[in-house]
């Protein structure tokens, strides 16, 4: 939770909200990389390729 | 009480410093605990000591800044790589995966190493990189105003930055913004002379005087860099052309093709002979940077109406140009920061908490800073070196009585032996100033190139700094101010110099090198300068002692003062480290506190594993 509201603070401040998606798209696929090492996520990650 | 932990890491040279009410406790460098050179990760056993030096464990913290605001650090690389686009490729698929893994969830990082310091995690705070260099500058500093001049390589955005220091308030009145930066630039001719990035950058300051001032070459060279690659302003901002430059997308600093088609000779090996060519290279970017520093400390002067200046950031530790700023007489007072890199923001950033976020005033009580010498390391005692002793089974003898101690080890030292000399709490920063330090006498015309090739093991060009008596810096040296903490470039004095041969600027390295130019050889470098540390009666009384020992028993108050290490090690920390440091070289003897060991008396010294390929090559 405090990462979401770090994040959101930073966008706040910073009011460069056109990084909004580049920074999610990332996010998405840094959890996809922590989860897909996981044997119990692997099926569902593979079947997204 | 209010106790306030700094932390400065995951770049390079992590470190960590503990305040109290504003007064330093204690920092230290991650590397001296580890033995790794300018390490990164969380500084554990740095946190560890500084805590320990102060009695307490983390419970007792009242907060915590780390020295970086990282989302603006990633701020930066997505923006550059979008403007760069499809440049930049490698660099970005190389450098996303640790940001999405580690460095985003910095907070997170920083709660889980800190766990096993304590049960509560204090509040955390995350000043800017270039506010926490500026800090460090300015709060530890003998003045109540001043203006602030901070340069390094890159921060988030900010890479230079002026500000205005007053009472205990800092405001930022400009900034340059990466990829525009005077530390960068310095980095790519490090590299492109066959230095290492990070490291090797003081490597080609100490090349810079071998280069034929005044050349052709040195002259068009300086005018290229001023037409191709920067485009400086009369304020010393500037604008890099990125052309020539590879470091915002790349995994290198210049584009080589340019810069061979520009200059003419392709970049150096390393480790190979240095020729003329490079000599010329160095000098011609150090007299650029010179100019540049120039023109920021006049915008910064003049911005802020004082006429005390401070400065930190990587790019402060160039003594040369900080020696060419003297010599100008722009300003009154002068103050750098002794660790002027990125561990010194550690102890920023809990400084910058301290006075910008809780208000606090500064406490100045004489003209004395409050780095206390910037001795803020570990100490040990008579029972650690006696264990040292144990574990090696060394042969010492202990001396209880200082002067007896001074005395002897003055004569050894006028006798050509060279000591490592080991005493009190640690130096904090990268310079060794006299407790960690291998000592020499400056008189000896063999002493450099024996401290180099046998000793330090390093390139034999590298010059050695004097430490002198405070009272005696106007005997020897042409500087009107003292010179603490070895960052003030002067030239030795004229009657203690000797008359140079004709064509002496033809000569090779070598031969210039060797030739004596001064009644001092060992610190006079090829320019008739040195680095100069004027030490201190109160601040270091235990190293003044003993130069003043030397001045009365053998005339001469100054020592050759280099850092107590091999090439490619960190400064030693323990006597461990010191003992092992000493029986690795051809050192003659070693005085831990009150302990004396000669090296003629010591047991065979054997290793298991081999020291010269533990150190990587700096």
């Amino acid at each position: 939770m405090s990462f979401l509201r770090d994040l959101y603070g930073f966008f706040m401040t910073r009011k460069k909200f056109w990084l909004t998606p580049i920074i999610i798209v990332l996010l998405l696929l840094g959890l996809l990389i922590i989860f897909g090492s996981s044997s119990a996520l692997a099926p569902f990650v593979y079947t997204l390729f | 009480m209010t106790y306030i932990l700094g932390i400065s890491a995951y770049y390079h040279d992590s470190a960590a410093a503990l305040i109290d009410n504003g007064h330093i406790v204690a920092a230290a460098q991650e590397e001296r605990f580890t033995r790794i050179k300018q390490d990164c990760r969380f500084p554990v056993h740095a946190v560890s000591y500084v805590l320990e030096e102060a009695g307490i464990n983390l419970d007792q913290v009242d907060q915590i800044a780390f020295y970086d605001k990282p989302y603006l650090k990633f701020e930066r690389l997505l923006e550059t790589y979008h403007a760069m686009i499809p440049k930049g490729l490698a660099s970005f698929l190389s450098a996303i995966p640790i940001w999405i893994r580690e460095k985003l969830f910095m907070r997170q990082e920083l709660n889980r190493a800190l766990k096993r310091f304590g049960t509560k995690i204090p509040p955390l705070y995350f000043p800017e990189h270039h506010l926490s260099h500026a800090a460090s500058a300015f709060y530890p500093s003998p003045f109540n105003e001043a203006a602030i001049l901070t340069i390094d390589g890159v921060g988030e955005w900010a890479t230079t930055s002026l500000a205005h220091g007053k009472n205990h308030e800092i405001t930022v009145l400009r900034e340059l913004h990466f990829p525009h930066s005077l530390g960068l630039l310095y980095a790519a001719f490090t590299a492109y002379c066959g230095f290492r990035v990070n490291s090797g950058e003081y490597k080609l300051m100490g090349l810079a005087p071998y280069g034929q001032k005044n050349s052709k070459r040195v002259k068009h060279w300086k005018e290229l860099i001023y037409e191709h690659l920067i485009d400086l302003r009369s304020d010393g901002s500037m604008l890099m052309n990125q052309k020539y430059f590879e470091y915002a997308t790349g995994l290198r600093m210049y584009h080589q093709k340019r810069w061979q088609q520009l200059f003419g000779i392709p970049p150096r090996q390393p480790e190979t002979e240095i020729s003329q060519e490079y000599m010329d290279m160095a000098l011609a970017i150090q007299e650029v940077t010179e100019e540049i520093v120039l023109r920021l400390v006049k915008t910064v002067i003049e911005l802020t109406g004082c006429r005390n200046l401070v400065m930190a950031g990587g790019a402060a530790l160039n003594c040369s140009a900080n020696g060419f700023l003297l010599k100008q007489k722009l300003f009154d007072q002068l103050w750098i920061q002794p660790a002027a890199g990125d561990a010194g923001g550690s102890l920023g950033a809990a400084l910058a908490v301290h006075h910008i976020v809780n208000g606090n005033q500064r406490n100045i009580v004489s003209n004395n800073d409050q780095m206390q010498g910037a001795y803020l390391g570990p100490k040990f005692n008579s029972d650690d070196v006696t264990r040292t002793a144990k574990r090696y089974k060394a042969i010492y003898h202990t001396l209880e009585n200082r002067d007896e101690l001074c005395d002897i080890v003055s004569d050894l030292i006028a006798d050509g032996n060279v000591v490592g000399w080991f005493q009190g709490r640690m130096e904090f920063g990268p310079r060794a100033l006299g407790n960690r330090s291998i000592l020499g006498d400056p008189r000896n015309p063999d002493m450099q190139k024996r401290l180099n090739l046998k000793i330090k093991y390093r390139e034999g060009f590298r010059p050695f700094a004097p430490s002198i008596l405070e009272s005696e810096i106007k005997n020897y040296f042409d500087i009107d101010t003292i010179s603490p903490y070895m960052l003030l470039v002067a030239p030795v004095t004229s009657k203690l110099l000797n008359s140079l041969p004709e064509k002496y600027d033809e000569l090779p390295l070598y031969e210039r090198l060797y030739f004596q130019r001064s009644k001092l050889p060992a610190i006079t470098h090829v320019d008739y300068s040195a680095r100069i540390q004027s030490v201190n009666e109160t601040t270091n009384p235990e190293y003044a002692r003993l130069l003043r020992t030397f001045q009365k028993r053998h005339d001469c108050p100054v020592l050759v003062n280099t850092s107590f290490n091999v090439r490619g090690e960190p400064i030693v920390c323990t006597p461990d480290d010191a003992y092992r440091c000493f029986m690795r070289t051809e050192m003659d003897y070693l005085v831990v506190e009150n302990f004396l060991f000669n090296k003629k008396e010591q047991p065979n010294f054997k290793e298991r594993t081999n020291w010269k390929e533990i150190f990587t090559l700096d």
